[in-house]
């Protein structure tokens, strides 16, 4: 076990001199794991026990597209809009209480969310909060020129350059790091609003921010990366999604992970006491294995962090203390989250009651497609899926055949795609026909016909930090 | 084959697991309470075995070990399909069940290893 005293002295001592005062440990809660989460972790974090910031993630890559598509139908839609919602609810407390929030709530129009947030700050009395904004993260207004002047955004995943798909393209978005984010919090910003940026910089920011770290602090800024990947999936670090889950007590209750982070960049990972859930060792193991690729090398914005150098201790009931952490200087370039246009698609399901429930279901879905063919729709094999959830569909093709029985019913789920809107149209209409032309007992047809959805694709790329300007600003509510 | 030292189980006798999206790649980490169970999963679980359990290449399989945390993360590469999970069809798009699948994979365990004491939970200890 490593731990870095020197250092720490010296930044909590710089620290010190800079703001007067350190708070330490310092108590960073984390409410929002994806947009769609509830809305009683962070009211559960403000009003439950102590908090000093308070950061909510609510952009998954499929986020960004929604947000997009929005704001193209209304220019002052494109953000979270929960965000507000849960403001009206915590606002008066945290800005009473101190504790600072941070959320990448703004989406595509960060400036539009900060102005419903103005606007119901004034609405409950709160003059003179101070309301940040982070953008400059978009870029899809920009790619044409970039792509001109030689960034080749190459597909992570595929390595394909992205000029000959531009066409399809629906939004670009670079994640941003946290030292915008610090700008903002400098500044004495009690809320800071941001579009795209890197998840763990959420929690980056304000322990940067706090203990006065640098750009170059790269084993702390590591530690801090770590920190927020741990609990930028909310509940997932405590207790939520985790295979011990026989263990999980108070699941009604769950808490809401909190960092007590020390300026030597150590930090325990923790939730209010009297909450429900667990933090143990494996909790946050399965948090640290979450969505990760080389432990090495987990790049973010603001450094690169070693997962391997990462050493985990029991430091009692519900918390766990996190040390040793290493990392280097951040790559000169940022991930861009691309979404390309790619089609139409639609998903219907029934429910098939046994005996023969499986070779049931089957034969409903070839008759389904024969149905379409003779009406001229078709879809290839790569534009269409049969699922029979209940016979399978979560078990690898490898695992033992005594899995798949017969069972008392299944559900078949078919999701069909395509560029042509009409087909994938025709095959909701012909869905519902099936309950009484087709095998016996056909149900559970709930929810009306599937209708087409767009289908966007993500597309992962880099462009150079040079090519991006992340821009802050800093607005208060009038008196 | 089984022996009398070890027993068919499945990986999840003696191993968590937790899996999710990275763009086109499914990535599962998987993890054992014990130095002597860590040494079996390293020499157990190799990318040719996962590879076979869920019926993909075996180029298309990385491991990377943390043996800081007893632990080996697979990434699946390109198993979700160009585009990722928002534009595939299927209903576990993210790979979220995908953990569950692999604990589900039976191997010849040492029976040492399939002890209680050995078995996770593991809400004890540190890392």
């Amino acid at each position: 076990m490593t731990a870095p005293t020197a250092t720490a002295a010296t930044a909590a001592t710089a620290a010190t001199a800079a703001t007067g005062t350190v708070r330490e440990p310092l108590l960073v809660g984390n409410g929002q794991g994806f947009w769609g989460d509830t809305i009683a972790g962070p009211m559960r974090l403000v009003r439950e026990g102590p908090l000093h910031y308070l950061t909510l993630d609510y952009l998954a890559e499929v986020t960004m597209s929604i947000l997009h598509k929005a704001r193209r139908r209304d220019p002052a839609a494109g953000y979270a809009t929960d965000f507000v919602k849960l403001l009206a609810e915590i606002l008066p407390e945290c800005h009473e209480r101190g504790i600072r929030i941070i959320a990448n709530a703004g989406g595509v129009n960060p400036r539009a969310c900060a102005d419903a947030v103005g606007a119901l700050a004034a609405r409950l009395g709160r003059g003179g909060l101070r309301i940040g904004v982070v953008d400059g993260d978009e870029l899809v207004g920009r790619v044409g020129a970039l792509v001109d002047g030689g960034e080749l955004f190459t597909n992570l995943d595929t390595g394909e350059n992205l000029a000959p798909q531009l066409g399809r393209l629906q939004s670009a978005n670079a994640y941003l790091g946290a030292w915008p984010i610090v700008d903002a919090l400098r500044d004495g910003a009690d809320i800071v609003i941001t579009g795209r940026c890197t998840d763990a910089s959420l929690t980056v920011a304000p322990i940067a921010h706090e203990f006065g770290w640098s750009p170059e602090d790269h084993n702390r800024l590591a530690a801090a990366t770590v920190a927020g990947h741990i609990i930028e999936c909310g509940a997932q670090c405590t207790g939520g999604n985790f295979e011990g889950w026989r263990d999980v007590r108070g699941w009604a209750t769950i808490g809401y992970p909190i960092v007590e982070a020390y300026a030597d960049g150590s930090f325990v990972v923790t939730k209010h006491r009297g909450t429900g859930g667990l933090v143990n060792c494996d909790t946050v193991t399965a948090q640290l294995l979450y969505e990760i690729a080389d432990p090495r090398r987990y790049l973010t914005a603001d450094v690169v962090a070693d997962f391997t150098s990462i050493e985990l201790h029991d430091d009692g009931p519900d918390r766990v203390r996190v040390t040793g952490v290493h990392g280097v200087a951040p790559t000169p370039t940022y991930k861009v989250s691309c979404t390309l246009q790619a089609g139409f698609k639609a998903v219907g399901q029934l429910t098939v009651p046994g005996p023969d429930a499986v070779e049931k279901a089957q034969l409903t879905a070839d008759i389904l497609f024969d149905r379409l063919a003779l009406q001229r729709v078709h879809f290839g094999a790569a534009e269409r899926l049969v699922e029979v959830i209940g016979a399978g569909v979560c078990l690898a093709p490898g695992a033992p055949a005594a899995f798949i029985a017969d069972p008392p019913e299944v559900v078949l789920r078919i999701a069909v795609q395509s560029a042509d809107r009409g087909a994938v149209d025709r095959f909701g209409s012909e869905l519902a026909s099936l309950l009484t032309s087709g095998p016996p007992g056909l149900t559970g047809f709930a929810g009306g016909r599937p209708k087409p959805s767009d289908v966007l694709e993500h597309w992962p790329a880099l462009v150079a930090k040079t090519a991006v300007n992340p821009q802050v600003e800093v607005r208060e509510v009038p008196a | 084959m089984s022996t009398p030292e070890t027993a068919r189980s499945p990986l999840g006798s003696i191993a968590l697991a937790r899996s999710g999206d990275k763009g086109a790649h499914a990535n599962i980490g998987v993890w054992v309470a014990s130095s002597e169970a860590y040494a079996f999963v390293l020499h157990s679980l190799r990318p040719a075995v996962v590879a076979a359990h869920f019926a993909i290449p075996v180029a298309h399989v990385d491991r990377y070990e943390l043996a800081n945390l007893r632990a080996v993360n697979f990434v699946l590469r390109g198993v979700l399909g160009t585009g990722g999970g928002s534009a595939s069809l299927r209903t576990d798009a993210q790979a979220k069940a995908y953990a569950q699948a692999l604990l589900r994979l039976e191997l010849d365990i040492p029976s040492a290893l399939l002890d209680a004491a050995a078995r996770p939970p593991f809400t004890k200890g540190s890392r």
